[in-house]
């Protein structure tokens, strides 16, 4: 089907084709070589002695038997009770997604249809918030918190990472809405709906692709956060990113570093499914909104 | 769209950025310009499981009476921005005036942990933000070429990289470059080197840790660049390639016009999160080697020990950094806006 | 009494105590949270404490790696968030500082006639925590080794040199020796050891002003560049998590490593039975022909917040001293160091046993101690890079000391 002219010339196809191999060699090796490693005894992971005793497995075979062990999903999973910070992590990363998402789409809506000046101060306002190091937003809250007594909590959390999310959400979103033609709603304004309805009947139903990608970025902070969960949730409330830092070695005291590997490869699991789910539609949605800046 | 109808939709997300990020901010940067009371301390006598020692402990009392006073702090205006942790006005001066060359001036500022933060913080930036654009435009190419059947895995497993949690991400890399990790000893038998090692030199520190960011942040601008590649329109494709342009020019003249507001928005998101380094450092246990100002955020903040008022004054310092960074970007965007404006 | 001699009449004294049943428990009303790191000691600890929380009481815990960040604000909360927080000597401090933890001289004298005299933490003459876990560096060994090139186990940093470059000159290891060098924390406490090694005073007498720029300050930092010349180049990434699984594969002869450390060391995993066999723990060691060792000890107890009731305060008491008591030194005695009588030391004890009976120092409790074990480990690495000489690295110690304690009120 192609044409003449876009056919190829041999070295380049050579050229494109083992760079392509080259980055996917380049991003996939190291979970490979973790979801690997996993199976293996702490001796073995960090093959001190000899790398490739990572690959053969020299010291899980002398101290479990067999050339795989599962003793690091069995401590993590059963005797450290990983499935409770996986049911706070599915807890928060659910609400914040929605809730951002619901805000997002208000604001950004806005954003994209107000003509004001005001309407583009707000945007570089939120890009200075997005300045912001987290952690000394996460030290500012504390005392507030626990004198209101809110600390701890989940829905605390989420509320906070909600508000922290909000910059990059309303830029993207306000860049899809951009994208969507202004006449679709105008229309709809000159037929006699408000603006509401005119959002409710004629955006909805065409944003899902924006929202979609949005979403998974908003996913991706929420799931993958550190900074915040940890200083905000207790114990019985953690998720999975600081309960796996815990099982790391602390300075006075020796953790488990396979409970750790063994749960961040758990916590990735979810992760694979959810992008291939989602991968036709993080692409569809960026060429909507992104394009137009 | 009407004031009111603009208020009504904005208002729950603006409330959130207010509360959360806005007030805090507004606080942090009071904070700055005040530090801690004078601590009233006294001798007591101190026993533990070991021995006594007489040492110097806080008055209670006294400092509670003098907190109750003045409960912000004593003010102290620009202090902690030109102190030795930050701007260091009167270390720089002195260095000035007891310097013999130009060079060392530099030695004697760059001695100093703010300027040696900005230093790494600004290379970094400078460093992994191009890279990333650079390679992401690449690989989003390279796949867009890709037979449809390859298309999906490979945009799957471009995205690892992105999607693991960095201190995780970080921290599995760094066992895997030790002399005896994997890519360590891969790399000490490429360069025929058996001393080689990544973690004892501070030049292959750097490079290190801006691979590890350019690996981390080039799924970023891959995604969106593959996906702006699906809209460029083929007749324009087509027009180029008949008035005989080559591959080169196409991308050159085409491609990269038609994607210019993917690369801004990229752009303005990778100046600033590259600014805000900080997990590599503390994966990687780069900390000897290279600081950013967030690392020295962090270390402020850290421990038991939290030097409010000077992770507050470094903060400040870092969104006035990101500010200036992005004015470029911020006045085009202004432009556009008034563009559309009604 | 000493530690050292509790540690060994330890064990005549566990008939008596064993299974002796904390008298106060159940506590049926008040509430009892608690605040503790995450490591299974601790856990041990808290759940004890938990077990004597009966009917009509409140329980609740956090176990979290950022105990010490959130601290502060949790018990300035009014009814503070937590009424216990388990701390060590350098974490009670900023809880002094700001009045945040309870003298406990009532609620010894009526719920703690268990607590040995020793356990009692006393600031200006009042308890304010019950310590009940110790902690020290010490110098680990791999027998084999030493016997391979004809050295006795060091008993001071210079001798390390001396076996270090034997075993270098013999050809065994390039680099036999490390300690926790990490440009964190960690290698702070490397200087503070090495500088206490030394006799040296960290502030001007009676002040908060600094006094480390001296002949001992330049010996601690000369001491530590030599013996990095015999620790792998990567030294400035060396915590435990990174020496421990190096010293289980057989790469180093001689380590300064945590006292908790050694259990994981000497246990059937990770390593070979020829390296486990050939593990030693020894003492700390001295430096430069002083007398107490470079070493600082180190202590765990359990404080009790201000900010909350009386009853609530008696109740968390109770809890917490059922949390240490001997059935659960005895269910867990090689997870830590404990302080109780009951214990019975294993050799993971030796080592933080001969410290303390050499006279080590505890870590200075002082408000303002953090402030340059931060320093410390800022500006060393400069020097221990070869970047800079020892004056200005102490120079530039002194200065970023400085700076902090002013924005934080020690000094004008």
């Amino acid at each position: 089907m192609a044409s003449t002219a876009s056919k190829s010339p041999r070295l380049l196809t050579w050229f494109a084709t083992s760079m392509i191999i080259f980055w996917l060699m380049i991003a996939i090796g190291p979970f490979v070589w973790t979801v690997w490693g996993s199976f293996k005894v702490q001796g073995d992971f960090f093959s001190k002695a000899d790398w490739r005793n990572a690959i053969y497995g020299v010291y899980t075979l002398a101290e479990t038997g067999g050339n795989f062990t599962g003793n690091g999903y069995f401590g993590a999973w059963i005797q450290e009770e990983f499935w409770r910070n996986v049911l706070n992590t599915s807890i928060v990363v659910v609400f914040t997604v929605v809730i951002s998402l619901t805000l997002g789409t208000l604001g950004g809506y806005a954003l994209a249809r107000s003509g004001y000046r005001y309407a583009f101060w707000l945007l570089i306002a939120a890009l200075v918030f997005r300045a912001m190091p987290h952690i000394t937003l996460v030290s500012g809250y504390l005392l507030p918190f626990f004198e209101w007594n809110v600390w701890g909590r989940l829905s605390t959390t989420i509320v906070v990472l909600v508000a922290i999310n909000q910059p990059f959400t309303l830029w993207m979103l306000h860049s899809f809405f951009l994208n969507i033609p202004k006449d679709m709603d105008e229309s709809a304004m000159v037929d006699g709906c408000t603006r509401f309805q005119a959002f409710r009947h004629v955006i909805i139903p065409v944003m899902w692709p924006g929202v979609i990608t949005t979403g998974l970025f908003s996913f991706l902070l929420a799931y993958n956060d550190f900074a915040i969960t940890s200083m905000l949730l207790s114990s019985e409330n953690q998720t999975m990113v600081p309960k796996i830092a815990s099982f790391l070695t602390q300075i006075r005291e020796q953790g488990n570093v396979m409970f750790a590997v063994s749960a961040v490869v758990s916590a990735m699991v979810p992760l694979f499914f959810l992008v291939l789910f989602f991968q036709r539609q993080i692409v569809s949605g960026l060429t909507a909104g992104a394009v137009k800046g | 769209m009407p004031h009111g109808t603009f208020a009504r939709f904005i208002w729950p997300s603006f409330l959130a950025m207010i509360l959360f990020i806005a007030l805090p901010i507004v606080s942090v940067a009071m904070q700055s310009f005040f530090v801690e009371h004078e601590q009233v301390m006294r001798e007591v006598e101190n026993c533990g499981p070991f021995k006594c020692t007489t040492v110097l402990q806080v008055d209670l009392e006294a400092t509670e009476a003098l907190k109750a006073d003045a409960p912000l702090g004593r003010y102290n205006g620009l202090g902690t921005y030109t102190n030795r942790g930050h701007l260091a006005f009167d270390e720089v001066s002195e260095i000035w005036a007891g310097a013999d060359s130009f060079g060392n001036f530099i030695a004697g500022v760059y001695n100093l942990p703010f300027y040696k933060a900005l230093f790494f913080t600004l290379a970094y930036t400078f460093v992994v933000t191009p890279l990333v654009i650079v390679f992401g435009l690449l690989i989003a190419l390279g796949v867009n070429r890709l037979p449809r059947v390859t298309k999906g895995p490979t945009i799957f497993a471009s995205l690892l990289p992105m999607i693991v949690t960095p201190l995780i991400g970080g921290l599995i890399l760094f066992w895997m470059v030790d002399a005896d990790g994997i890519i360590g000893a891969t790399l000490q038998i490429i360069f025929d080197d058996p001393d080689l090692s990544l973690k004892a030199s501070a030049p292959l520190t750097w490079i290190m840790l801006m691979v590890y960011g350019v690996w981390h942040s080039t799924p970023f601008a891959f995604v969106v660049f593959y996906a702006g590649l699906q809209t460029v329109p083929s007749d324009t494709l087509e027009a180029a390639k008949i008035d005989g342009a080559s591959r080169f020019q196409q991308v050159r003249y085409v491609i990269v016009p038609y994607m210019m507001p993917l690369l801004v928005f990229i752009t303005l998101m990778q100046l600033m999160d590259n600014f805000r380094v900080l997990e590599p450092i503390v994966s990687f246990s780069a900390e000897a080697k290279a600081r950013s100002l967030s690392w020295i955020i962090y270390n402020d903040l850290s421990g038991q020990d939290k030097l409010f008022g000077s992770a507050a004054a470094t903060s400040m310092l870092t969104i006035l950094g990101v500010a200036i960074l992005l004015t470029p970007v911020l006045i085009k965007t202004w432009r556009d806006f008034n563009r559309r404006a009604v | 009494m000493s530690i050292i001699t509790r540690l060994t009449v330890a064990s005549t004294a566990l008939g008596m105590t064993a299974g002796v049943a904390f008298a106060d428990c159940p506590v049926t009303s008040g509430s009892v949270r608690i605040l503790a790191n995450d490591f299974p000691a601790l856990h041990a600890v808290v759940d004890n404490a938990e077990a004597c929380v009966g009917e009509g009481a409140e329980f609740s815990k956090n176990h979290s790696t950022k105990h010490n960040e959130i601290q502060v604000a949790a018990l300035t909360a009014n009814p503070a968030e937590y009424t216990t927080k388990i701390v060590a000597n350098s974490s009670i401090v900023p809880l002094l500082n700001d009045g945040l933890i309870r003298p406990l001289d009532d609620l010894v004298a009526k719920h703690g006639q268990n607590l040995q005299p020793n356990q009692l933490i006393r600031i200006d003459g009042k308890i304010m925590a019950i310590a009940f876990m110790a902690n020290a560096q010490h110098l680990i060994v791999r027998q084999d080794i030493l016997d391979q090139v004809g050295k006795e186990v060091p008993t001071s940093y210079e001798e390390v040199l001396d076996v270090a470059e034997a075993i270098r000159a013999a050809g065994i290891m390039e680099y036999p020796f490390a300690m926790l060098t990490k440009s964190d924390w960690n290698l702070g406490e490397e200087v503070v050891n090495m500088y206490l090694g030394h006799g040296g005073e960290f502030f001007k007498p009676g002040t908060a002003e600094v006094s480390i720029n001296n002949e001992q300050g330049v010996a601690t930092l000369n001491m530590l560049k030599s013996l990095m010349e015999y620790s792998n180049p990567d030294f400035l990434t060396y915590n435990t998590g990174a020496v421990t699984p190096l010293w289980e594969s057989g790469e180093l002869a001689m380590a300064v490593l945590w006292g908790s450390s050694v259990g994981g060391l000497i246990d059937d995993e990770g390593s070979t039975p020829e390296i486990v066999a050939a593990t030693k723990p020894a003492g700390a060691m001295t430096v430069a022909g002083g007398a107490t060792p470079a070493s600082s000890l180190w202590w765990d107890g359990f404080t009790i917040a201000s900010n909350i009731s009386d009853e609530d305060a008696e109740a968390t008491f109770i809890a917490m001293v059922n949390g240490i008591s001997d059935d659960m030194v005895m269910a867990n005695n090689d997870k830590a160091v404990w302080l109780m009588d009951s214990y019975t030391p294993g050799l993971a004890a030796e080592g933080v046993a001969a410290a303390a009976s050499a006279g080590a120092n505890p870590y200075p409790m002082l408000p303002y101690m953090g402030l340059l074990h931060s320093a410390f480990f800022q500006e060393v690495p400069d020097f221990l890079q070869g970047n800079e000489s020892a004056e200005q690295t102490l120079a530039d110690i002194e200065a970023a000391y400085t700076a902090a304690a002013k924005e934080q009120g020690f000094l004008k």
